[in-house]
């Protein structure tokens, strides 16, 4: 079952070690996300994008504010991270199993290493796999769960343009027929337009959000140039001069397309 | 790396090995025929000597009791030196609490732990692997430590947001991480513990190695003294050989 969030971050501070000075990385962040949404979130680098995700997983529970799920209060997470992180001494089969609460699902897995064309790749240790190839490895743990939510941190960095543009029609495909809700983080506005049901904008560090900005068109249809340039200037427009933000659907951004 | 692949590197290694043991033999043999002297047996006499003790003397017997000790002091080592290690590497203040204790002991030369325990416990077996225990502990404590001190953050996060729980997490993400420093102390640890098994026999058991090597000693019988010896060197690489390096390819397996 797919979930909602609701985000109300009041605060959340780095504190300094040593006199260092404490950096406040979110301030005032408030956001919600609806059951089976593909919700991009983009902003400057260093803006607490990372940061959010991490308070969303619960891997970070030192800040002040709520993260609410409806209708599952703890949903499975499914994380993506920027790096594969996956274990250098498991296979990458081994890897994934291991994030299975039993094992003997070889079968189940087996087709889902097919499906995501790691099948030649199982039994290879991570360290002899190419970046794409590890990045699958760790999109397939991330599915292997069956996830509620699914996490994505930058999950195609650093890959080169075609293997990244495989890499976003095979997530496309697998949250066609997996349904989960997903929040993606990039700062790659081509990326947000190709991918996103909606868009969030954050601003400079401390983050809140600046924008939004629904994409209702089908994905299929935002690949004709003038339409795609179109709305990846309308973001650019959002992200460089921010107007102040609309929560209301009503008066806000028009849903383009 | 392929099978083939394997067995060549591993004739290679074994020949290379054989050489060089080879030409050690040689030199021995002829600086004693040089010396020409019964406190400079050459590699012959102490060989025959080696077999003959072992078949028919107290060889087996003595050697029977260090290694005992040497695997009781050993595993207590390793357990206790990894537990506290990686105690300490997580909590600050169990750091702060045993730090000044580490230092001290790892300070303390291994003789003086041994006659201090055998002036409190008596001439025991308690108290000579209680010594020999204890003057290896520190180090395996301080390198397990590090290893535990540079444990991956990210794998840790990577751990609870799959939610692998705490056995999962360190059977199969912490254990791996401190597998090599393991080795190191492990390797170091047989190394030290069992010179230091030696003199705490010397001082106070009635057999192992270090007992029968004072009889030799007060007997000049450099012969039986150096096929001790070397009995007990070669049980000790073939733990090395036989044991610590397999294990260590199995565990670095996933580098190649």
């Amino acid at each position: 079952m797919t979930v909602g969030i609701s985000v109300d971050i009041h605060e959340k501070q780095y504190l300094g070690h040593a006199g260092a000075k404490s950096v406040t990385a979110l301030h005032n962040l408030q956001a919600c996300v609806a059951p089976s949404e593909f919700c991009v979130i983009t902003g400057p680098s260093g803006c607490g994008k990372t940061t959010l995700l991490n308070i969303i997983a619960g891997l970070d529970r030192d800040f002040a504010g709520t993260v609410h799920f409806e209708p599952i209060p703890a949903p499975k997470i499914g994380y993506v991270f920027q790096n594969p992180r996956l274990l250098p001494w498991r296979t990458v089969r081994e890897n994934i199993a291991l994030v299975l609460p039993h094992h003997g699902t070889s079968a189940k897995l087996d087709a889902l290493l097919a499906e995501i064309g790691l099948a030649d790749a199982a039994d290879v240790y991570p360290t002899r796999l190419s970046g794409g190839m590890a990045r699958r490895a760790a999109l397939a743990r991330a599915f292997a769960i069956a996830p509620d939510l699914l996490l994505m941190d930058e999950p195609f960095l650093s890959l080169d343009a075609a293997a990244a543009d495989r890499l976003r029609g095979l997530l496309l495909r697998l949250v066609s027929t997996r349904p989960a809700t997903v929040l993606f983080v990039t700062h790659d506005l081509t990326e947000a337009v190709q991918l996103a049901d909606r868009i969030l904008v954050l601003s400079q560090a401390p983050g809140r959000v600046l924008a939004e900005m629904p994409i209702t068109l089908p994905r299929s249809e935002r690949r004709d140039p003038d339409t795609f340039s179109r709305l990846r200037a309308e973001l650019s427009r959002l992200a460089d001069h921010p107007v102040a933000r609309r929560s209301d659907d009503s008066g806000g951004y028009p849903s383009l397309g | 790396m392929t099978q083939e692949g394997l067995r060549a590197r591993f004739l290679v290694s074994f020949a290379g090995r054989a050489a060089s043991l080879f030409s050690l033999l040689a030199v021995w043999q002829a600086t004693a025929w040089l010396a020409h002297s019964r406190l400079f047996p050459g590699a012959g006499a102490v060989l025959a000597t080696l077999v003959e003790d072992a078949t028919h003397g107290d060889l087996l017997h003595h050697l029977g009791a260090t290694l005992a000790r040497v695997a009781v002091a050993f595993a207590l080592a390793m357990t206790i030196g990894t537990t506290v290690g990686i105690a300490m590497a997580r909590s600050r203040a169990i750091d702060t609490l045993l730090d000044s204790g580490v230092v001290l002991l790892l300070n303390l030369p291994a003789l003086v732990i041994a006659v201090l325990l055998y002036v409190w416990l008596g001439l025991t077996e308690a108290a000579a692997i209680g010594a020999v225990t204890l003057s290896k502990l520190p180090a395996v404590v301080v390198t397990m430590r590090e290893g535990a001190r540079t444990l991956d953050r990210d794998l840790a996060d990577m751990a609870k947001s799959f939610q692998l729980g705490g056995w999962r997490t360190f059977r199969h993400v912490v254990l791996p991480q401190l597998a090599p420093f393991f080795l190191v102390a492990s390797r170091t640890g047989l190394a030290l513990i069992w010179k230091i098994v030696l003199v705490v026999e010397l001082l106070g058991r009635p057999d192992g190695i270090g007992y029968a090597i004072q009889v030799f000693f007060q007997l000049f019988d450099v012969r039986r003294l150096i096929a001790y010896a070397l009995a007990f060197v070669a049980v000790v690489l073939a733990i090395e050989w036989g044991v610590l390096q397999p294990l260590e390819r199995r565990l670095t397996r996933w580098r190649r």
